[in-house]
């Protein structure tokens, strides 16, 4: 990432660290090679959102925040709300950080956690449609990155993911053929919880939910999302290097064991 | 909505006539411009584009030099015309997005670190847009690539597979990949054996992810056999000289270390 200044000495002489370390199985901060950070969800953080979760990961903090409104659909979905997912990396999140308009990597990290979202069907966008072709809710979900050491991708997920759940917003109706917000409200039609479960990988290893420190001397990454069933909705592979088949197939496993646990956790949170 | 047409009929076959495990109609040529120092034109389906590199070349700005290695650019760009609706020609976080994974996905056959201090510069323009254009897109640019004769370690080739009417199948045209429910774009170092790209959309059981991918791979591997008559075809045209026989990869790690 952008965000984590790349020092090839420093990096060069901890990764042969990290590699003496990963062939024991062990991880610098001694956790397993499967094994999430802490993850903390705090939902209704903000209380003029619609909905919003601060989540924590290890030392990566992450806030989501929802906004409901009504618009325009686009022309090839007349009958569907719109979702939209935006992320920024805050210049208060690391030294490294930089104001500006959203980076490369920073569009990357909000759109694979939309696929994610979108694929799994989490959100039922046909019952979000007020008039075809005239009306319908608009449900942006805007992302505050506040702290990065690490996996944004998943922290980033469990908290637009949590907040969305979590959202509540006035019912439109339409009176005298135009759209009114009435006085009921009514939960955010969010069904299914997609999980996503990035990992890296260090020479032959795949590490889940890698810190900066791993990321810096990672050769390549794979997010995989699941849907409640078990079945896979996303994927992503990121960084200049590769992965053998085999590896990307021992990754989806991964994703779909550790995906279950995380989604748990983000139900007791996010109920 | 009008509801979902069927993709597939009865006997497996799709809207355009193929079967579930061919490709679309392939046509490709190298050094297709004049200025570039490589260059390569696609036809895959309806998808018509067109790659060039320009470089190793010097870095601007300087502070984005690297000591060890090049720098790798790479822009994927949409013409406004390429698509049904006009496309603002203002790059879009999709061709943003598209841009990185596809630069992520070339310069792992790149031998970066014989050119350092440099910039190697691709450039993707889709003129005309049938699904799956930015795998034919990487198809395309690892030819020029190859055409500027930079230093690789393999060629890189990308397919997608994807799901229609519940079915996994191999390359998605336009329409498959809308109205399908899933698409995953795969690109691979085929002679290495190496995935370089992996996207996926829609819903797979384990089972039907693993089988899309592997059949998203073997795809590759047919492409992988043209990208070698397009180069063989530039180089060793009329009998001029022999096209070698096949030639062991380099070796070495993948993507190099840094």
């Amino acid at each position: 990432m952008a965000s984590v200044k790349k020092n090839y000495v420093v990096e060069t002489i901890r990764k042969s660290q990290m590699i003496e370390l990963l062939n024991k199985g062990d991880r610098l901060d001694g956790r397993a090679l499967d094994e999430l950070r802490p993850l903390t969800i705090q939902t209704g953080f903000i209380q003029k959102a619609n909905g919003s979760a601060m989540v924590s990961l290890g030392n990566t903090q992450v806030l989501a925040g929802v906004k409901v409104a009504t618009g325009t659909p686009f022309s090839d979905t007349p009958d569907k709300g719109l979702l939209v997912v935006n992320a920024e990396v805050l210049p208060l999140s690391s030294a490294y950080a930089e104001a500006g308009p959203p980076s490369e990597d920073a569009i990357e990290l909000a759109r694979v956690v939309d696929r994610g979202v979108r694929e799994s069907e989490m959100v039922d966008l046909s019952s979000l449609c007020i008039i075809e072709g005239k009306s319908v809710y608009t449900v942006f979900v805007d992302v505050n990155i506040m702290n990065v050491d690490g996996n944004l991708f998943d922290a980033t997920s469990y908290a637009v993911v949590s907040a969305l759940r979590t959202s509540k917003m006035p019912k439109y109706v339409v009176v005298d053929e135009k759209v009114k917000a009435a006085e009921e409200i009514i939960p955010l039609p969010a069904k299914r919880t997609p999980v996503s479960v990035t990992m890296a990988r260090i020479g032959d290893t795949l590490l889940v939910d890698p810190t900066s420190e791993e990321e810096a001397a990672m050769d390549a990454r794979i997010t995989l999302t699941t849907d409640d069933d078990g079945n896979l909705c996303a994927a992503q592979k990121g960084e200049a290097n590769t992965f053998s088949p085999a590896k990307v197939l021992e990754a989806a496993d991964t994703s779909i064991r550790i995906g279950k646990q995380v989604r748990n956790a983000i139900w007791q949170a996010a109920k | 909505m009008e509801p979902r047409r069927k993709l597939m009929d009865e006997n497996g076959v799709r809207l355009d006539g193929r079967k579930w495990d061919e490709l679309r109609p392939i046509k490709m040529q190298v050094g297709t411009l004049k200025n570039a120092d490589g260059s390569a034109y696609i036809e895959f389906g309806k998808n018509k584009i067109m790659a060039a590199v320009y470089g190793p070349k010097e870095v601007h700005p300087k502070h984005e030099v690297l000591p060890d290695r090049a720098l790798v650019r790479a822009r994927y760009h949409m013409a406004p015309f390429s698509v049904d609706e006009r496309k603002n020609p203002a790059p879009s976080r999709r061709e943003i997005e598209i841009s990185k994974v596809i630069r992520e996905a070339l310069e792992p056959a790149l031998v970066v670190e014989e050119y350092p201090r440099t910039a190697i510069e691709v450039f993707v323009e889709v003129l005309q847009s049938d699904g799956g254009s930015r795998v034919a897109g990487i198809t395309a640019a690892s030819l020029a690539l190859a055409d500027a004769g930079i230093n690789m370690r393999d060629l890189v080739v990308g397919v997608s597979s994807g799901i229609i009417d519940g079915q996994v199948v191999l390359d998605l045209d336009d329409a498959e990949d809308k109205e399908g429910t899933g698409d995953m774009p795969v690109a691979q170092m085929p002679t290495l054996n190496q995935v370089t790209l992996l996207q996926v959309d829609g819903i797979y059981t384990r089972e039907n992810f693993q089988k899309a991918f592997e059949l998203a791979l073997e795809g590759g591997k047919k492409v992988y056999q043209m990208q070698r008559a397009a180069l063989n075809e530039r180089f060793f045209a009329s009998g001029q000289a022999e096209a070698p026989a096949d030639v062991e990869p380099a070796g070495g790690e993948a993507g190099g270390e840094s």
